[in-house]
């Protein structure tokens, strides 16, 4: 070989060692930069008491000693770096990558800041907040959810296209809203308050996947994303009651009354603002916190099923009818909901190539009790319409119940499969994912036809 | 070869009087303690880098990349006054130490290692 093919063939192996300590989470670039150095400084000194390169460069790489050990005494002293840090602007060490973030940054806040005003604009036009609570009710969703899909859509630099059809469908929610003449305590205006809020969302979520609507893995991400979305929101929540507190508390002391700031600006702003910031902060936080959503949906996924059990065994051993009293349909589809969001985020979290194990188990018999309970229900509920006739509130809880129960019930027979190892695991994904548009479209029926079928009552 | 909790424990001042000599880097770091312990203290990259982090975390040193004429790019540490202020601090203790030790073994070499043990422990 001549010197310099051995000083080639040198460069390649510092090259792979380089890769191999970046690699490690406590050592940061910096410090690979150093021991890199001091690993140089050793194989010179080998070259020149006779050496040859490359087996200078392997006493050198002994002589440091195993990553391992060296990891772990750089991480005795830099235990932080084991804790990833959120780092919202810049200090990446990569030009591209920080002018990108700040550029999210002033986007969020443009957009955080187009939400909390948004919610005053009304009030421009005779609208008070404490007057005209059903309005705000209804249009809640309609000031903060157009200003997370363009923050969303602008992130994925939407064509004019996806950008045409999120202005109509936000237009067709306005409209739903605000164009029917419905009694202000009718119950069409409160199943619209609940049901454009979950339409307007999945429009979000066709910003959030943008061109790729299509595909199963994205719209598992927008899956995720909500997961995140929500413990993000309430996590900011507490936060705010904290400054609301305060905020009370201090101005009461001065004798300044600060009930209408708390009421009409501070918390509708605040909640309006927080909606966008929650989904920013999904955003540029992919990678550093362990997405919380599974870790929840672990712990309390066998906690549910032994209630759900209990209370299957205890419907059997008092032979008891269940109660089925106005609130009793919405608590049972609640739980419905609690039962298929624990199934949907350990769904978003698991290895789909992993073996079915003990926890696919409890999960099938998760949402096996849930089904049980929830034919009970229904056949409690078909007998009260049947006699009584039907209203909005029983339409609209009863066709929730009926897209939920398909939903669970097509899941359980996959998911039974999959322990018998007879699916694969994709299958129950593709099901959960194409299952989407179906949610929307429910909750554009409530929206848009149910006031009319109901003569707006 | 010296124990390795006594390489720890004197890890800190060693270095920092190294550093009081002239700025320096790493890898001529571990090369000073080698040629000054004619190789009997076992130093390591794991003691010796975490240390220097740790040490410019508390403030004792300051360091910065640059290259020196016709060398690589390299880390250098240098000491700051506060670091001064700890090697002084840690010589002083140390000091204290070695005068202990230092009439222990005087005493010793006097009276026999047998001497200093009280009659009635003697089996």
């Amino acid at each position: 070989m001549t010197p310099r093919e051995d000083q080639q063939e040198l460069e390649t192996q510092f090259a792979q060692w380089r890769q191999y300590v970046q690699r490690r989470r406590e050592l940061t670039s910096a410090d690979a930069e150093e021991l890199e150095d001091h690993l140089r400084g050793c194989v010179d000194e080998l070259v020149a008491a006779g050496l040859s390169a490359d087996e200078a460069f392997l006493v050198a790489v002994k002589r440091m000693g195993s990553l391992d050990e060296l990891s772990r005494e750089f991480a005795r002293e830099h235990s932080e770096r084991l804790w990833q840090q959120l780092v919202l602007t810049g200090g990446t060490g990569d030009p591209v990558a920080d002018t990108r973030s700040r550029r999210d940054l002033r986007v969020m806040l443009l957009c955080a800041a187009g939400a909390a005003v948004s919610v005053k604009v009304p009030a421009l036009f005779g609208l008070d907040m404490a007057d005209d609570a059903p309005f705000y009710g209804v249009n809640f969703s309609l000031f903060a959810l157009p200003w997370l899909a363009g923050f969303l859509a602008w992130r994925r630099q939407a064509g004019r296209a996806l950008i045409g059809v999120l202005v109509a469908l936000f237009a067709l929610g306005a409209v739903a809203a605000n164009a029917y003449p419905l009694a202000d305590d009718s119950q069409s205006v409160i199943l619209t308050a609940i049901h454009l809020p979950i339409a307007l969302w999945l429009v979000a979520g066709l910003a959030y996947v943008a061109t790729e609507w299509r595909s199963s893995r994205r719209r598992m991400d927008f899956i995720r994303f909500t997961g995140e979305w929500v413990v993000y929101f309430v996590l900011i929540g507490l936060g705010g009651g904290v400054l609301t507190g305060f905020t009370a508390g201090t101005f009461l002391a001065i004798g300044i009354d600060p009930k209408t700031f708390i009421w009409q600006w501070l918390l509708p702003c605040g909640a309006a603002a927080a909606v966008v910031v929650a989904g920013w902060l999904v955003e540029v936080k992919q990678g550093v916190v362990e997405n919380i959503a599974p870790v929840l949906t672990r712990l309390f996924t066998p906690l549910f099923t032994a209630v759900l059990l209990a209370f299957l065994v205890a419907i059997v051993w008092t032979s008891a009818g269940i109660d089925v009293e106005r609130q009793a349909l919405i608590l049972f589809d609640l739980l419905l909901v609690v039962v298929l969001g624990l199934l949907l985020y350990s769904l978003s979290a698991r290895d789909p190539l992993a073996p079915p194990g003990l926890f696919d188990r409890v999960q099938l018999a998760l949402v096996v009790s849930a089904l049980a309970v929830d034919v009970l229900v229904l056949f409690e509920i078909a007998g009260r319409i049947s006699e009584y006739g039907a209203t909005a509130n029983k339409a609209a809880a009863l066709g929730e119940n009926v897209v939920l129960l398909a939903n669970l019930a097509w899941s359980a027979w996959l998911l039974l499969q999959f322990v018998r190892r007879r699916t694969p695991f994709v299958a129950l994904e593709r099901w959960q994912t194409g299952y989407l548009p179906v949610y929307a479209a429910w909750a554009w029926v409530v929206v848009l036809v149910f006031p009319p079928l109901f003569s707006y009552a | 070869m010296v124990a390795k909790d006594l390489v720890a424990a004197s890890a800190t001042p060693i270095v920092l009087g190294i550093l009081a000599e002239q700025e320096n880097y790493g890898y001529a770091i571990l090369k000073r303690i080698n040629e000054l312990s004619g190789g009997e203290l076992d130093w390591t990259e794991g003691l010796l880098y975490p240390l220097l982090h740790r040490l410019e975390r508390l403030g004792y040193v300051e360091s910065n990349w640059r290259s020196v004429a016709g060398e690589r790019r390299r880390k250098y540490y240098r000491i700051t006054n506060a670091g001064l202020d700890e090697l002084a601090e840690q010589r002083r203790q140390w000091d204290t130490v070695v005068d202990a030790l230092k009439e222990i073994w005087l005493g010793l070499r006097h009276g026999g290692p047998l001497a200093a043990v009280p009659t009635e422990c003697r089996a």
